[in-house]
């Protein structure tokens, strides 16, 4: 053994150097994200940037416009018949030219239909550009009408029709990019963003062409969005296609932290029954029964058109224009789907500083149980369930339990506190733990070995150098309870192997720390 | 042996050159009586000695301390029972993996206790060929050790008994690691549940024997268990989790089965137990003991069994109607053990013995309702019988047991103990020429004129005469004459007992258990005889033999060089005694409480002494009069202390004993 042994150990541990440089240069949480993420810039960069960047820089010039405009009717209480003549006229101007682009667009879309060209999907993403500033104008324009309408809204005059669009004028964040979608057939649709369409919108809606439309169809969704707490139950979901319609809200209000705004002072809100609290401080017409209730669902006496959702990323399966298209059941859906599948993760777990999230309640999710998932299994994978990971083992050739570092004992776990160079926190945080463990457990067992042997360390340490070589000759020996495989993995062996042979004396010193 | 094959080599020089290997080998095979004959044969000259090393297989060491050398003298060894090696630490299994490599097959470690998971690795790693483990009682044992175990992939057979600390997720090492093992015992792991024993029975496809008693388990791993092909041997004793419900669940039985053992399963009647066996149609052992009422239906669920033949039913509820119905199975059972059942009555049983004609072995050990009925149908439709246990018996009258020495004449095994026969029964069982134990404890009618017929039983090697009081050397010396292959005698509270019984007893040279218990009149003179005359004396029982004493002790340290055990508790014995003792280096086990001639410093010297030494039980008192870094001393070279408070205690009347004892059962 003694001959073998050492040339052994050192191979091993070369190896195991170069391991453990390669994971030196990545951190633990990164190394996992590669490849999504580049993929995802990619794609961006490809796919999103001719059309919805430069759309979205475009609609926030205007509206910047807009908004000042906006604030300076605000400012003039009074009600001017002239100037809500002008505006009238020019939304009528705007409606004109807008007729005329979907008009463009129904052409093209034959044609589209014919070719996939690249040529044409540019076209046909300019046009969409145009469209979607016209649309924003022509909103922003109605906004403008609001505080002149705001008085004559209980006359029933139908012009104070555009006054619950006027909400749209506040856009907390990149601003409401209503782009109408090229569809299939003739299904066109405007897919607005939601609005605070305000209590009355309900009840004037069916007036309404294609605004009206857009303002119940946000009031139904976000009901249903109310009522339903799941999320992405619609997978077993298996309508027809066709049966149901499909609205594609775009990133930005995906992304918007508000969905409800004042139509007087501005502030978002997240559900519109604070809103509607909110708005009581606004005068004591807001206070009646009605303007608090809830609004009403459509008359169940109409058959209601299913709605589904669809995702803005382009080739995603949840976008419509995949070839195995699954829809979103809800807005709520959609949220999540869009934040967890397309966006960073920017929530990190504070206590294993591993683990990262795009939508904070799945970080409290995670919180809430992160550090119990002490069932872990040879291929890195744990659980929070001992049954769950016997199930696993079960299923699969080669996997077994993985003891935890702290049920083992002896010389070869008070060597696995020192080599601490670069080793990311969490190893620090494992080490720390098995120090103390180990101090706790097998001590005494230590001290007779040491007594045996004598007091000279290399005599005490060298089944120490055997058993570690013997760490490097198979894998599913104890290892820390880590919470992500294949990367920490391999770290984790090189860790181990590295042990014996780095320190030894010094295990004492690091054992304070 | 011994001397034959040295003269044989003196007049002839290179005889024994002539042979072969493989027939000195199968000659040395023969040599197995006495170990002692084995090293004298090694020492006769070098190639002796040689052919010995290269010839012996099993090896049990007394110390650790010689285990490299002696590994190194048999390098041919494939198992090594270290059960006697009072400390086994990793270094030593370092070693013994170093050194024996692949030769090494089977390991037994059930009685040591300080070595961790680092030991077990290195045997794993260095010792690819193993295939047994006996890691019961290392109740230090955790996980950690279990995953070490599983690196031995050819393991076929591990006992894990009384492994306390390992769980689930050591098994299941164990189970991911170890796919050829057939034999499991996981008995009293109470850390195992439903998902170790699942998987196991999942992952190691081979298993034919599975020890699971006193697991927390439930039915949840039952159905993967009975999946298994070639399983043969469950036992399930003593899972409290297991009930009716969950096994009428069960769709198919395992038809592998051969063995089934369900004691002290509460909780499952015979709606369980017919859903557990049907489709079992191979089982031939059944032990239902301390289970629920062998009733009616019970018997009539297991009806179905056609390979049954031995049914073990101790410490149950019985009732007539229960045995009629097994009288009633159209198969023939060889074996049956009624032991401890209450309700066992004449009627019952006569009417079970009179369609087993088969009977081989019989135990109605306390079923105190019986009386000469039963016997005599016994003795009259089981004419096979070769053991009978009938202890306690207490209705069956003196007339009854000379049925059983006329009409069973092949009976070897016979426990009579606590029973009514006298002299005329045991003349009757002197017949049975095959004899070899007989119990005959507290047996109060008999004399030494019955005993003396039992000398003609030359075959016997077991005789109990516990607190027979009217057995006197008269009776020992015609035992000691006719059965000279004498191995076990217990003579405890014959207080007619002198030494010429002893002088008589040293004649039987293979005796290896001797006890003696309160027998006043033997003195030093008489064990000294013992010590020369029986020198495979392995365990010594002279507690209350108040005339013994050190004169005793210096004969025995010098001969009896296998003495393990060792009782001396109110003798005589002093520190003399005592360190003479301590040179007997097998001695592993001594039990010295008053002894009033021990000083502290003299046991002290005696205890550091004898180094092999694993259990001591002492009298408290000693415990404050020696230094405590003694005992830690003593401790960890693996001896373990028993402390006692017993007042010390006059010696009843022998005769008031038994008077006494139905006393308590009665209350």
């Amino acid at each position: 053994m003694s001959s073998e042994n050492p040339s052994f150990t050192n191979f091993n541990l070369q190896q195991q150097e170069q391991k453990w440089e390669d994971t030196s240069i990545l951190d633990f949480g990164i190394r996992i994200e590669p490849p999504f993420q580049e993929f995802n810039q990619a794609s961006e960069s490809e796919y999103l940037l001719p059309s919805n960047r430069n759309n979205q820089t475009k609609v926030l010039d205007q509206e910047d416009g807009q908004n000042n405009e906006t604030l300076q009717t605000g400012k003039i209480q009074d009600w001017d018949p002239s100037a809500m003549l002008n505006n009238l006229s020019f939304l009528e101007r705007k409606i004109h030219h807008l007729q005329d682009l979907v008009h463009l667009i129904v052409g093209r879309k034959g044609q589209a239909l014919g070719g996939q060209d690249q040529l044409v999907t540019q076209q046909q993403q300019l046009i969409t550009a145009d469209l979607t500033s016209i649309i924003v104008q022509l909103i922003s324009t109605a906004g403008s009408l609001l505080p002149s309408v705001k008085h004559t809204l209980s006359t029933g005059n139908p012009n104070g029709q555009f006054g619950q669009l006027g909400g749209l004028l506040f856009p907390p964040v990149a601003g409401m990019n209503c782009s109408p979608q090229p569809q299939h057939g003739s299904e066109s649709k405007v897919v607005p963003s939601q609005h605070p369409t305000g209590n009355k919108v309900s009840d004037q809606s069916h007036q309404m062409d294609v605004m009206g439309n857009c303002g119940t169809e946000q009031n139904h969704s976000i009901e249903e969005h109310e009522m339903k707490e799941e999320e992405d139950a619609d997978e077993g979901e298996n309508l027809p296609p066709g049966s149901y319609d499909i609205l594609q809200l775009e990133k930005e209000e995906i992304l918007a932290p508000h969905t409800h705004f004042c139509t007087i002072c501005g502030k978002g809100f997240k559900r519109d029954a604070n809103l509607r609290m909110h708005m009581r401080g606004h005068g004591d017409e807001y206070k009646t029964a009605a303007a608090l209730a809830k609004p009403n669902k459509e008359s169940s006496s109409e058959p209601v058109i299913i709605k589904r959702y669809s995702c803005p990323f382009t080739g995603c399966k949840r976008n419509k224009d995949h070839k195995k298209f699954q829809p979103l059941k809800t807005i709520l859906c959609v949220k999540n789907h869009y934040k967890r599948t397309h966006c960073d993760k920017s929530y990190i777990c504070s206590r294993c500083n591993t683990k990262k999230f795009s939508v904070i309640a799945d970080l409290k999710t995670h919180e809430k149980h992160c550090g119990k998932d002490k069932w872990l299994c040879s291929c890195g994978t744990t659980f929070s369930r001992k049954d769950k990971l016997f199930g696993h083992i079960a299923l699969f050739q080669g996997h077994t339990p993985a003891i935890p570092l702290e049920e083992s004992k002896g010389p070869a776990v008070s060597s696995d506190k020192v080599d601490g160079n670069e080793a990311a926190n969490k190893v620090r945080n494992i080490n720390f733990s098995l120090g103390s463990s180990a101090s706790t457990g097998s001590v005494a067992q230590n001290a007779m070995e040491v007594k045996e042997d004598a007091d000279d360390p290399a005599s005490f340490f060298s089944p120490l150098s055997f058993d570690t070589c013997n760490f490097g000759g198979f894998h599913e020996f104890p290892r820390p309870p880590f919470d992500d495989s294949e990367s920490s993995f391999s770290f984790l062996l090189s860790e181990s192997c590295n042990y014996g042979q780095k320190t030894g004396g010094e295990s004492t010193s690091t054992d304070l720390q | 042996m011994k001397r034959q094959k040295t003269t044989e080599t003196n007049s002839n020089n290179n005889l024994f050159d002539l042979l072969s290997e493989e027939i000195i080998f199968s000659i040395l095979d023969f040599i197995n009586t006495n170990p002692f004959d084995r090293k004298s044969f090694s020492l006769v000259c070098k190639s002796f000695y040689i052919t010995e090393s290269k010839h012996r297989k099993n090896l049990k060491p007394l110390r650790q301390e010689h285990l490299p050398r002696i590994l190194n003298r048999y390098p041919h060894v494939n198992h090594l029972d270290l059960s006697l090696c009072p400390r086994i630490n990793d270094s030593y299994l370092t070693v013994v993996s170093n050194i024996c490599k692949d030769s090494l097959k089977s390991i037994d470690l059930s009685r040591s206790k300080f070595f961790s998971y680092n030991g077990l690795m290195s045997l794993a790693l260095n010792c690819k060929n193993l295939v047994s483990i006996d890691l019961s009682n290392a109740t230090e044992l955790r996980d950690a050790a279990a995953a070490a175990v599983a690196e031995a992939k050819n393991l076929e057979r591990l006992w894990l008994g009384r492994c306390k600390l390992i769980t689930d997720m050591g098994i299941g090492c164990i189970a991911v690691g170890c796919k050829k093992l057939r034999l499991i015992s996981l008995k009293w792991c109470i850390g195992v549940s439903d998902l170790g024993v699942g998987l196991i029975a999942v992952k190691c496809k081979e298993i034919r024997s599975l020890d699971l008693s006193y697991l927390p388990i439930t039915n949840k791993c039952l159905p993967s268990i009975l999946k298994l092909q070639y399983l043969e041997d469950i036992v399930v004793e003593g899972c409290f989790g297991i009930d009716d419900d969950s096994l009428a669940a069960l769709k198919h039985g395992c038809k592998s089965l051969k063995a089934l053992d369900m004691s002290s399963c509460q909780n499952i009647s015979h709606v369980g137990l017919s859903s557990l066996i049907s489709g079992a149609g191979s089982l031939q052992q059944l032990t239902l003991a301390y289970g629920s009422p062998v009733t009616l239906s019970l018997a009539n669920s297991l009806k179905s069994l056609s390979m049954l033949q031995s049914v073990k039913l101790d410490g149950c509820v019985v009732t007539s109607a229960g045995l009629t119905a097994i009288g009633n199975w159209c198969i023939a059972l060889s074996e049956l053990s009624l032991s401890k059942c209450l309700g066992v009555t004449d009627e019952g049983l006569s009417s079970l013995v009179t369609k087993h004609k088969d009977l081989k072995k019989l135990d109605i050990t306390c079923c105190r309702k019986i009386t000469d009925v039963s016997i005599a149908y016994i003795t009259s439709s089981c004419t096979n019988l070769t053991s009978l246990r009938m202890e306690s018996c207490t209705l069956v009258p003196s007339e009854a047991f000379v049925l059983i020495g006329q009409r069973c004449q092949f009976l070897e095994e016979l426990d009579l103990t606590d029973n009514e026969i006298d002299d005329e029964g045991l003349k009757s069982i002197s017949r049975c020429s095959e004899l070899s134990s007989l119990k005959l404890g507290i047996c109060l009618n008999i004399s030494d004129e019955g005993l003396s017929h039992i000398g003609k039983c030359s075959k016997l090697a077991e005789l109990d005469l516990y607190r027979s009081a009217g057995i006197t050397d008269m009776g020992i010396l015609a035992i000691s004459r006719g059965c000279s292959g004498l191995e076990m005698i217990n003579m405890s509270y014959c207080i007619d007992i002198t030494d010429s019984s002893l002088l008589s007893l040293s004649k039987c040279s293979r005796l290896n258990t001797f006890e003696s218990r309160g027998c006043p009149l033997i003195t030093s003179l008489g064990l000294a005889a013992i010590a020369v005359g029986c020198k495979q004396l392995i365990k010594l029982d002279i507690k209350k033999c108040h005339n013994i004493g050190d004169a005793a002790m210096l004969p025995l340290a010098h001969f009896s060089q296998n003495l393990r055990q060792i009782t001396l508790s109110y003798s005589s014995v002093t520190d003399v005694g005592l360190l003479a003792l301590a040179s007997i280096s097998c001695l592993q086990s001594m039990t010295i409480l008053h002894l009033k001639g021990l000083t502290p410093s003299g046991l002290a010297a005696a205890l550091l002494a004898c180094g092999g030494l694993t259990k001591v039980k002492l009298h408290i008192s000693f415990k404050s009069l020696l230094p405590q870094p003694l005992f830690e001393h003593l401790e960890a070279r693996g001896c373990v202390f028993e402390w006692r408070d017993k007042e010390f205690q006059a010696e009843l009347d022998p005769k008031c004993y038994k008077l006494q004892w139905e006393d308590i059962i009665a209350q």
